[in-house]
């Protein structure tokens, strides 16, 4: 037994040196099991919390075209966090597990998502640099070396290239639009630009579980170097839309062949983490509230299929059909 | 609500389209097949990735196990010959 855990750890350690995919039914060590159903279950949780935000502009888009995106953007995050909720179901959790554990505050989500929408240039803001701190982020995970995730995140990172171009699209129309229209946009920006650059976490010598995470290429790079990969697309970016990014130490580093940047309010990053942002509250009373307003849709469509397999099946055993499936999740077969 | 109301785990097939063979896209939960075919044109083929879908009950795939994949897999490991590259032709020699 011990001698088989020894082979199963060296073939584990092998396959992730040789960059190739471990996946769900190979052995993999406790530890690593453990931190992608942290990291999974977190990004599938920020994934359906960060529909609510955007949401709340739907019915107020100021044109039906601008609404028709927003509704297939939103539509996406659920997708997005439905392909997650997936990836982590083959690690042996079930859905059930993973949503209790976010209605209890027991996994977390992206603290980003603790901020309100106060205006509509927020959307665009929202497009521009929330989903575009997320692909900046996402993009290295498309080689992370569990293959569930990985595959989860090409398709993901396929489809949101047009959640950021669409929010710049929309910053861009309002900063070149009328003077209040530019101010709402320069407001918007000021708002989420800090936020945004707290989304890549704390910074690389107090983030706890990064360097273990980098050896097993969960994670591909660390937590500042994607952060100053972030700023630095940004500021001509800011330029084109007219915008200035608030932060009067931001200038480009000729030596360093970066921009340097202020330093980052991380107590207000704590705080926010804690529960003690603008919104923590109200977006978890509103994620459970529809969860439980859901159950009677849940438990009609499964009474009916219950119906309808023992109506179809002559009454003869129909007790192991469908409800007893194994719960292992994508390609556990 | 607890894990006895969950809806059993389907696999998703698509066929992007004609002369393609159905590809594996991902899973989802579903009530019935019916539904889960709707969720799957939902989830997998939100920009027209597919023009056909299969939805296959998770609990019904009977998979080969990786802890005897070198065992499993060994009889056609010592077979060089099943490949065209095996054999040696003349230089010159045309369409063969």
């Amino acid at each position: 037994m011990a001698t088989a855990t020894v082979d199963h750890a060296t073939a584990f350690d092998a396959a992730v040196a040789a960059d190739e995919r471990i996946e769900p039914r190979d052995w993999m060590p406790d530890a690593y099991r453990a931190t992608l159903v942290r990291q999974i279950a977190q990004h599938a949780h920020s994934e359906i919390i960060g529909m609510q935000p955007e949401a709340n502009w739907i019915t107020r888009a100021p044109s039906l075209r601008r609404k028709a995106i927003l509704i297939a953007k939103v539509q996406d995050e659920a997708g997005h966090g439905l392909y997650l909720y997936s990836a982590a179901e083959t690690l042996g959790t079930s859905r059930d597990e993973l949503l209790d554990k976010l209605h209890t505050g027991r996994q977390k989500y992206s603290s980003i998502f603790n901020y309100p929408t106060l205006t509509w240039a927020d959307v665009g803001a929202i497009g521009w640099l929330v989903d575009g701190a997320a692909i900046t982020n996402q993009v290295p995970l498309c080689r992370c070396s569990y293959g569930p995730y990985a595959r989860a995140m090409v398709r993901i990172c396929k489809e949101e290239s047009f959640h950021q171009r669409q929010g710049y699209e929309s910053l861009l129309a309002l900063s070149r639009g009328t003077p209040a229209q530019h101010a709402m946009a320069q407001d918007a920006v000021d708002r989420w630009w800090w936020p945004s650059l707290m989304m890549f976490g704390p910074p690389d010598d107090a983030s706890a579980h990064s360097a273990q995470s980098m050896a097993w290429k969960i994670k591909r790079h660390s937590n500042d170097d994607l952060r100053q990969r972030f700023v630095d697309i940004c500021v001509p970016q800011a330029e084109s839309l007219g915008l200035t990014l608030p932060d009067p130490d931001l200038v480009w580093n000729e030596s360093r062949g970066h921009h340097d940047f202020g330093p980052i309010d991380w107590t207000e990053f704590q705080q926010v983490l804690k529960g003690n942002g603008p919104c923590n509250e109200q977006r978890i009373t509103q994620r459970r509230t529809a969860h439980d307003e859901g159950a009677w849709v849940r438990e009609a469509a499964a009474a009916h299929a219950a119906k309808h397999r023992s109506s179809t099946s002559n009454g003869s055993d129909s007790s192991g059909s469908g409800s007893g499936s194994t719960s292992q999740g994508e390609e556990s077969a | 609500m607890t894990g006895n109301t969950e809806w059993p785990l389907w696999e998703v097939f698509v066929r992007a389209r004609r002369g393609l063979t159905h590809t594996h896209a991902g899973s989802l939960h579903a009530p019935d097949a019916e539904l889960a075919l709707r969720n799957a044109r939902d989830l997998y083929t939100r920009r027209g990735e597919g023009i056909s879908l299969w939805v296959v009950p998770s609990a019904a795939i009977t998979a080969s196990s990786p802890d005897e994949k070198d065992p499993f897999f060994e009889p056609a490991g010592d077979k060089p010959y099943r490949h065209p590259t095996f054999y040696e032709i003349p230089e010159g020699v045309q369409h063969l």
